[in-house]
């Protein structure tokens, strides 16, 4: 019976992901389908909307993966930020074409990564057509999924010493993790690979899925899609991993480590693991991210962006993983699109200049968001609910909201 | 079956358990009684692999298991249901029950269903976060949870504690119900008078070494245990 149901649920939540990535298409291809004068400005290329479409779905996974070990498995660790470094080098340093790597790398005469990956596929499946998009395809998802497993191992040697710690010390162990990388990443002596101090380019982004035809115009566009399909993937994966035993055993361990113990769950194993696979989807999000900002630069993974994704993990509710997807893209589409406004000064027709609106504002405003959803709205949008628990009906459980 | 031999545990610098021996026969219901720092609790730890001894050796049907990790000798058949019931207060009751039978592969049904059966109680309240049981009802889903890995010995620490004495008397009869079913227990209780009437065997502890021993009924009527358990 129960078996039963959680099929069904598994179905439709297969069909609302395809439902959604089909509308993500759709709505941008718009812009392709329909003649220009017809089109609405928000659904042009150039609109806001995709970028804070992108940059949601980049950010969604991060914070989904930083929810994982924070929410789920109540181990307080801020190393986000290092971990999509990790990720977005990685990837970088993989996919730089051979013909670029001259000009991107010309302080340090060349790379010393003589090779990239969707060249090597490319002299499998040949560059031109059919056979060069799917070279760089299948070298994007490699150099991904590589992105991830460096970010994941260097999670499991950081993990051996730092795991032992509990609550803030962990916090600041990891995010002292961070910061060395990010100085270690812009370190000279590893120009020849990192490109020191400067930023690497020219490695396929989201833009490079665009289906182009004759003459460069574009015929299909996939530049939203992608982020979303990655990102969906991994999510549903995580998902699979949180309603397993394993994800149990998690929860276990964040509610009561002793308890947990004395249950037979090995501690250090069972954290290590949650920890890495984290580092593996934060990863992945920061080669994401490294596409979604067409560069890689050390710079770009400070604290900051941290506390931006563990915000939106606060937000959305901790240990919700629908609360931080539409939280991410809340707080992307505040942040980018919709609170813009507070940064520009307008003066009315009546010539009067509307007061405190003026570049920096915006940052204001969201401090006073942020006092007012931590003070009134502490479990965040979702508390530790899912989605469908809102639609399912348990009497019996009536009356509980009280008592939590 | 558990056979403990000449346990010492250090715990936060000092010598809380100094050199104990004692057996828990097969099917038995054993109590270890004693005051507040009598080091029952840590015994009961130190079985469970929380504790590492700092000497003897603790055997399980004549098995070694000193020194193994918690998960392992989880495994092996010894569960701990711990001071305080610590059930996830976050998590439904089934939630709780399924991470009692953690190390397991099995199919669950059938020890869901003796639990329940055991406790109807938790069934009704299945899909309820553990945190808004009642004292008795965490009590009795800490065991249940205990149960779910099948334990051979169930080790319970302080189960009456901050009970009220009717919810106490039924964890009691439980406890005789389950070990009637064949899990041997050992039990650790303040509660000396309920402790009693329920073993077959008592040891007394005190400040770390066993005073005396004997069956449930010998100890309730030995003078030194009344005066300074019983309170007569």
């Amino acid at each position: 019976m129960i078996e039963q149901k959680s099929k069904k649920g598994a179905y439709l939540f297969a069909a609302a992901c395809i439902l959604l990535l089909a509308a993500v298409v759709l709505l941008e291809n718009v812009s392709v389908f329909l003649p220009r004068e017809k089109v609405p400005s928000v659904l042009l290329p150039t609109s806001q909307l995709f970028v804070v479409l992108k940059k949601g779905a980049v950010y969604s996974l991060a914070a989904v993966s930083m929810n994982l070990l924070n929410g789920f498995t109540g181990l307080f660790s801020l190393g986000q930020a290092g971990f999509m470094l990790l990720g977005a080098y990685t990837y970088a340093i993989l996919t730089v074409p051979v013909a670029s790597k001259d000009t991107v790398y010309y302080l340090y005469g060349g790379s010393a990564v003589k090779f990239s990956l969707q060249d090597l596929f490319g002299a499998l499946f040949g560059t031109e057509g059919a056979g060069g998009a799917l070279s760089m395809g299948l070298g994007v998802v490699l150099a991904m999924v590589l992105a991830g497993c460096v970010a994941a191992v260097f999670a499991y040697f950081i993990g051996l010493p730092v795991l032992r710690l509990k609550s803030d010390y962990l916090a600041i162990a990891t995010l002292g993790f961070a910061e060395i990388l990010k100085a270690v990443f812009q370190w000279q002596a590893l120009g020849p690979i990192t490109n020191g101090a400067n930023m690497l380019q020219d490695f396929p982004t989201f833009s490079s899925f665009n289906i182009t035809g004759a003459g460069g115009k574009v015929i299909l566009r996939l530049s939203t899609f992608f982020p979303f399909l990655v990102s969906m993937i991994c999510i549903a994966m995580i998902c699979l991993l949180i309603n397993s035993s394993y994800g149990r055993a998690f929860k276990a361990i964040r509610e009561d480590e002793t308890a947990a113990e004395a249950m037979g769950i090995n501690l250090a194993k069972h954290k290590m693991l949650s920890f890495c696979t984290s580092a593996f989807f934060a990863g992945v999000s920061g080669a994401l991210f490294a596409m979604f900002v067409n560069n890689a630069q050390a710079k770009v993974y400070t604290t900051t962006m941290t506390y931006e994704i563990l915000l939106i993990v606060v937000i959305g509710g901790i240990g919700s993983i629908s609360g931080s997807c539409i939280a991410t893209f809340l707080y992307v589409a505040c942040s980018e699109w919709w609170l813009r406004f507070l940064d520009n000064e307008t003066v009315l027709d009546s010539g009067m200049k509307v007061p405190f609106l003026r570049a920096g504002f915006r940052m204001v405003v969201f401090s006073v968001v942020i006092m007012i959803v931590v003070l009134f709205f502490r479990r965040g949008i979702m508390g530790d609910k899912e989605l469908p628990d809102l639609f399912k009906r348990r009497p019996k459980a009536a009356g509980k909201e009280e008592t939590a | 079956m558990l056979k403990i031999d000449g346990l010492k545990v250090n715990y936060g610098g000092i010598e809380a358990v100094k050199g104990i021996s004692f057996q828990v026969p097969e099917r038995r219901i054993v109590t270890l009684i004693g005051a507040n720092g009598a080091g029952k609790s840590t015994t009961l730890r130190t079985i469970a692999g929380l504790v590492k001894p700092a000497g003897g050796r603790i055997h399980l049907q004549g098995e070694d298991i000193t020194s193994l990790s918690p998960d392992r000798i989880v495994s092996r058949g010894i569960t701990l249901v711990p001071e305080g019931r610590r059930v996830f207060p976050d998590l439904t009751v089934v939630e709780n029950l399924k991470i009692g039978a953690y190390l397991r592969r099995d199919s669950l049904n059938e020890d869901l269903k003796w639990v329940y059966d055991l406790f109807p109680r938790l069934k009704e309240r299945s899909w309820q976060a553990a945190g808004t049981l009642s004292g008795g009802e965490q009590q009795m889903l800490a065991v249940g949870r205990a149960l779910m890995s099948r334990p051979k010995i169930m080790m319970m620490d302080e189960p009456s504690l901050g009970l009220a004495p009717i919810v106490v008397r039924g964890i009691f009869d439980i406890i005789k119900e389950i070990n009637k079913q064949g899990v041997t227990i050992l039990l650790v209780e303040q509660n000396a008078n309920m402790a009693l009437k329920t073993a077959d065997l008592g040891y007394v502890l005190e400040t770390g070494r066993i005073t005396l021993s004997g069956s449930g009924q010998e100890l309730l009527t030995n003078e030194a245990v009344k005066k300074a358990y019983l309170g007569s």
